[in-house]
This record gives structure tokens, C-alpha cells and sequence, in this order.
């Protein structure tokens, strides 16, 4: 463990910037994609369950 | 011998593997997370300072893993487009269209770490390097992928199409290597070289190779969970698509 | 098999003559672009002679893309294709003539035009030679990975951009060397190194491409 103080950590000798540019953008790349992922699932999730419900609606009105 | 076979070509049919890869995906998530904790800790907390490059070297620490992920991931998803087209499993496509979005944004990552590492020590954004510049046409590789297949609506074709433009790609990427390399040293820059890198002391090399590895369980779990949502996607008029959704939680 | 490669070629070229007003349009592409980069970069002719190598050939990339979809187009939509691919005839022969022949209609004319454009950028004779040289070696490789995107591509919508988008990367080789050729003949290196490695180039697109491009209009019909 070389750095003195958490102030120093994160001035990172004069490059915040950079490295917490390049830490940041990937975080937040890493954090959004899964992200997405889980939101198309979720919307194809409830578009399949509604096309079966209306698919079951269709027989039964056909049946009665 | 016979009975291993079948297991695979059981294992390789959505209906088996969609639990299977719920059940996969927090472990890899985890495994992901640790190895990204003991990496950072390794880069962040434990390597030294660089004599030359200060404490703006340890860009290196997700630089150098992303571009390694960018060209791993590539030759992954050509693996899955050759397996599909040799014996048509279904799988193997999906994997390969789940792996795509990824690799693009680790070949993404790796430019844009380079160039916010390249500013302060060469002093631009960019160079034409040969490395950077075969990094870029890699990320161009992989959105012709994606264009491609999310082009062709029909998902056999897609998955068809896309693994004989994986292949071509595979084949082409050295050839293209080879050549910005050449192109490279012909026009070789007055003050710049990338080449030169400081020798790499062991604590660094771990550092890397842990990020990486938490890059690679992390592919691993997004890509499982793209393929999930495809496998439901394309197959939803099957039996065990409807059976799943009946569930509560599916 | 030979008998089967000429047939095609020579029925390609017979339809692609019928239709002269496409070949001529990709031609004057081709003069247009490589016009407007000086109106674009300014009338220096020590900037322009250096210059001239990579714009002539981005210029010859950019319109050989252009008649790519021509390449399977036409054969797609009249249901011509369909019976070549079904034919007990060899796919790769028949895909072979066809590059040919696209090489012949697009690559051919671009390679005897580009010495009159490179004299507006005062090229040596040299160099004028070389580019030459240089173009009638790499331009059959556009055509043969081309045809690989034209056929991956054929019927879908937004086809001529997506093309480009999967050819482009791939053409970067023939682009580095090409004008490499032309870049080594104007400052009085040796160019051969550079044209051997077209010619290696050429040599293994038209091994693979047939193949690569048979496959992939199978999976486009089927």
C-alpha cells in the first residue's frame, strides 16, 4: 500500500482524469450492458406471456 | 463414448440448457466480481508507481485486458459460427449473436482506454499505431457482425450468414495484422512508438491477468444471458417456452 | 468445368453490356471522387503527387462497392440464381466466372482510367506505371472478397450500405499495399515487394472467395 491519503488515491499523481476516465467509462459500460439485458428480457417476458394470454382468450371464444 | 455424445447434443438443445444457464449466470457473476476485486486491489493498491509513466500507467490495468477480451471474444464467437455450420445446432449461433454486442464493447473499451493513455503520455489522442489501428478495424469486424444479422430477419439465415462472415474474418484478421503492421513501419511517426513498453514486474502481470479474468467470467455471464432472451425469442411457439411462462417465475 | 466458367463469364458480359448505363455511372463515380479531393484539400501539387496513391485507390474501393450489388442482384430478383445454385454444375466454377466477369465490367475499366486521372495529380511515369500494375493485380481481390458481402447480403433491405459496412474492413489489405506499391515507385523504392504481396493476396482470395461465396448464397436461397 503506497498512498498516503485518500485524497491522493484519488489525484493518481496528476492523471485523474485519465484513469478515472478510463475506470469510469468502464464501469459504467459493464454496469449499463447488463443492464439492458435484463430490461429486454423483461419486456420480451411480458409480450410473450401477453401473446399466449390472448392466443388462450382466441380458443376459448372459439370453443363457447 | 456414445453416451457422452448424446449428453452434449442434450445439453446443446435450448430446452435443457435455458435452466441451466439461469443457473450458471450468478456463479460467473461472482467469479467476475471477485477476480475484479483482487485485480483492482493488485493494480490499484499494491503495484508500484512507474518510474516513467507515473501514476498514469495504471490505465494499463483494464487497457491492456480489454484488447485482450476484444480478439479472445472474436475467435470465441468464430469457434460457435463454425460448430454451428459444421453440425446445425441451434446453440451455437445464439452464442455467437450473444457473444457479438460484447466483444464489440470491449474492442470500444480497449480504444477509448488507449487514447485517454495515450494523450497524457505521448501527448494525442490518437496515433496510427498498428496495434491501435488493427484494434479499430477489429471493432468495424464486429459491427458488420451485428449489421448483419440484425439485417436478415429470418434467425437460420442469420445465424448462417454471420458465421460465414465470422469466418472470413478469422481468416482475413492476421492478414490484416500483418499488413497495418507493414503499413506501419513504412510510415513510421517521427516521435511516437508504442513498442517500447517499461519491463513488466510480476505484480503488474497479475494485476492484468486477474482484470482479465474478470472481464472473461463477466462475458461469460452476459452473454449467457443474452442467449437466454434470444433462446425464448425464437423459440416461443415451443412447448417448453409456454410451459416456462405458465410459471410463476420463469 | 472450364467450358462452364467461360459460358458464364461471357453471359455476364453480354448482360452487363446491355446495360452500359451502370457501368458508365460507376466510372464517373470513380472520375468525380477522385476530382473533388483536391477542391477538397487545396491545389498543392506537392501535397496532391503525395496524396495521389491512397485517393486513387480509396476512390477504386469505394467504386467497386458500388457495383457490387449488381454482382448477384439482377440473377436474384429474375430467379436465375436459384437455378445455378441447384445446377449439378460445380457453385464455386460458376461463382468464379462471375467475379470475372464483375472484375472485367468494374475492376478492368477503373485500372486502364486511373493513369489519365493520376496525370491531374502529377504522377511520375513511374508511378503511373506502378499504379497501373498495382490495380490490375488487386482490383480481381475486390471483386472476389466483394462477392463474399454481395452474396451474404442479396435481398436485404438497406443491402448496398450493409456491403460496405462487412466489405470495407476486409479490402484494407489490397488498400495498404496497393497504394503502397505506388507510394515505394514515387519516392524511388522498390515496389516489387509490395506487388508480390498483391499478387499473394490475389492468389488466396480467388482460392477462397469461390468457396466462402458458394456458401453463403446457398444460405441466402435456401
Amino acid at each position: 500500500m503506497h498512498w498516503n491519503s485518500a485524497s491522493e488515491f484519488f489525484a493518481m499523481g496528476g492523471y485523474a482524469f485519465y484513469v478515472w476516465g478510463s475506470f469510469g467509462v468502464t464501469a459504467l459500460i459493464m454496469a449499463v450492458e447488463p443492464i439492458v439485458v435484463a430490461q429486454r428480457r423483461k419486456n420480451l417476458l411480458s409480450r410473450l406471456k401477453r401473446q399466449i394470454a390472448a392466443e388462450n382468450l382466441a380458443q376459448r371464444s372459439e370453443e363457447s | 463414448m456414445s453416451n457422452r455424445l448424446i449428453n452434449w447434443f442434450k445439453f446443446a438443445s435450448p430446452a435443457t440448457f435455458y435452466p441451466l444457464a439461469g443457473k450458471m449466470i450468478p456463479w460467473f457473476v461472482a467469479l467476475s466480481v471477485l477476480f475484479g476485486i483482487a485485480g483492482l486491489y493488485l493494480g490499484m493498491f499494491v503495484a508500484p508507481t512507474d518510474f516513467q509513466q507515473g501514476e498514469g500507467y495504471r490505465i494499463i490495468f483494464i487497457h491492456v485486458p480489454a484488447s485482450w477480451m476484444s480478439m479472445f471474444i472474436y475467435l470465441v464467437m468464430a469457434f460457435w459460427a463454425a460448430l454451428g455450420l459444421a453440425f446445425n445446432t441451434r446453440l451455437s449461433g445464439m452464442m455467437a449473436t450473444a457473444l457479438a454486442p460484447t466483444g464489440a464493447l470491449m474492442a470500444f473499451l480497449s480504444l477509448w482506454t488507449g487514447a485517454l493513455w495515450g494523450k497524457p503520455m505521448w501527448g494525442t489522442w490518437w496515433v496510427w499505431d498498428a496495434r491501435l489501428t488493427s484494434e479499430l478495424i477489429l471493432l468495424f469486424l464486429y459491427i458488420g457482425f451485428i449489421a448483419l444479422q440484425s439485417a436478415i430477419d429470418d434467425p437460420r439465415r442469420a445465424d448462417k450468414a454471420g458465421a460465414v462472415l465470422a469466418l472470413v474474418g478469422v481468416v482475413n484478421i492476421p492478414i490484416i495484422y500483418f499488413s497495418v503492421k507493414w503499413w506501419n513501419t513504412l510510415h513510421q511517426g517521427a516521435s511516437v512508438s508504442l513498442t517500447k513498453s517499461p519491463s513488466m514486474a510480476v505484480t503488474m502481470l497479475w494485476a492484468m491477468l486477474l482484470v482479465a479474468l474478470c472481464f472473461w467470467m463477466y462475458t461469460i455471464a452476459v452473454a449467457l444471458a443474452r442467449a437466454r432472451n434470444i433462446m425464448l425469442e425464437r423459440e416461443r411457439h415451443t412447448e417448453w417456452v409456454r410451459a416456462l411462462l405458465a410459471q410463476p417465475k420463469p | 468445368m472450364l467450358s462452364l466458367f467461360f459460358a458464364i463469364v461471357g453471359r455476364d458480359l453480354k448482360l452487363a453490356l446491355r446495360r452500359q448505363a451502370d457501368l458508365v455511372s460507376a466510372l464517373f463515380f470513380f472520375i468525380i471522387v477522385v476530382s473533388l479531393f483536391p477542391l477538397g484539400v487545396g491545389p498543392e501539387m506537392d501535397m496532391l503527387r503525395k496524396m495521389a496513391p491512397g485517393i486513387l485507390w480509396v476512390a477504386a474501393l469505394l467504386a467497386t462497392m458500388l457495383t457490387l450489388p449488381r454482382l448477384f442482384g439482377d440473377d436474384y430478383r429474375d430467379g436465375t440464381l436459384e437455378q445455378l445454385v441447384l445446377a449439378p454444375q460445380p457453385l464455386p466454377v460458376t461463382v468464379l466466372g462471375k467475379m470475372a466477369a464483375h472484375w472485367l465490367t468494374s475492376g478492368l475499366p477503373l485500372t486502364l482510367l486511373a493513369p489519365v486521372l493520376g496525370l491531374q495529380f502529377d504522377l511520375s511515369a513511374e508511378g503511373l506505371m506502378v499504379l497501373t500494375l498495382a490495380l490490375l493485380v488487386g482490383t480481381p481481390s475486390l471483386s472476389a472478397i466483394g462477392a463474399i458481402g454481395a452474396a451474404l447480403t442479396l435481398g436485404l433491405r438497406g443491402g448496398g450500405v450493409l456491403v460496405s459496412l462487412l466489405v470495407l474492413p476486409l479490402y484494407i489489405p489490397v488498400l495498404i499495399f496497393g497504394a503502397g506499391a505506388v507510394d515505394a515507385a514515387v519516392s524511388g523504392l522498390g515496389f516489387e515487394a509490395h506487388l508480390s504481396l498483391l499478387g499473394a493476396l490475389l492468389a488466396g482470395s480467388l482460392f477462397f472467395a469461390p468457396w466462402a461465396t458458394a456458401a453463403a448464397l446457398k444460405i441466402s436461397l435456401e
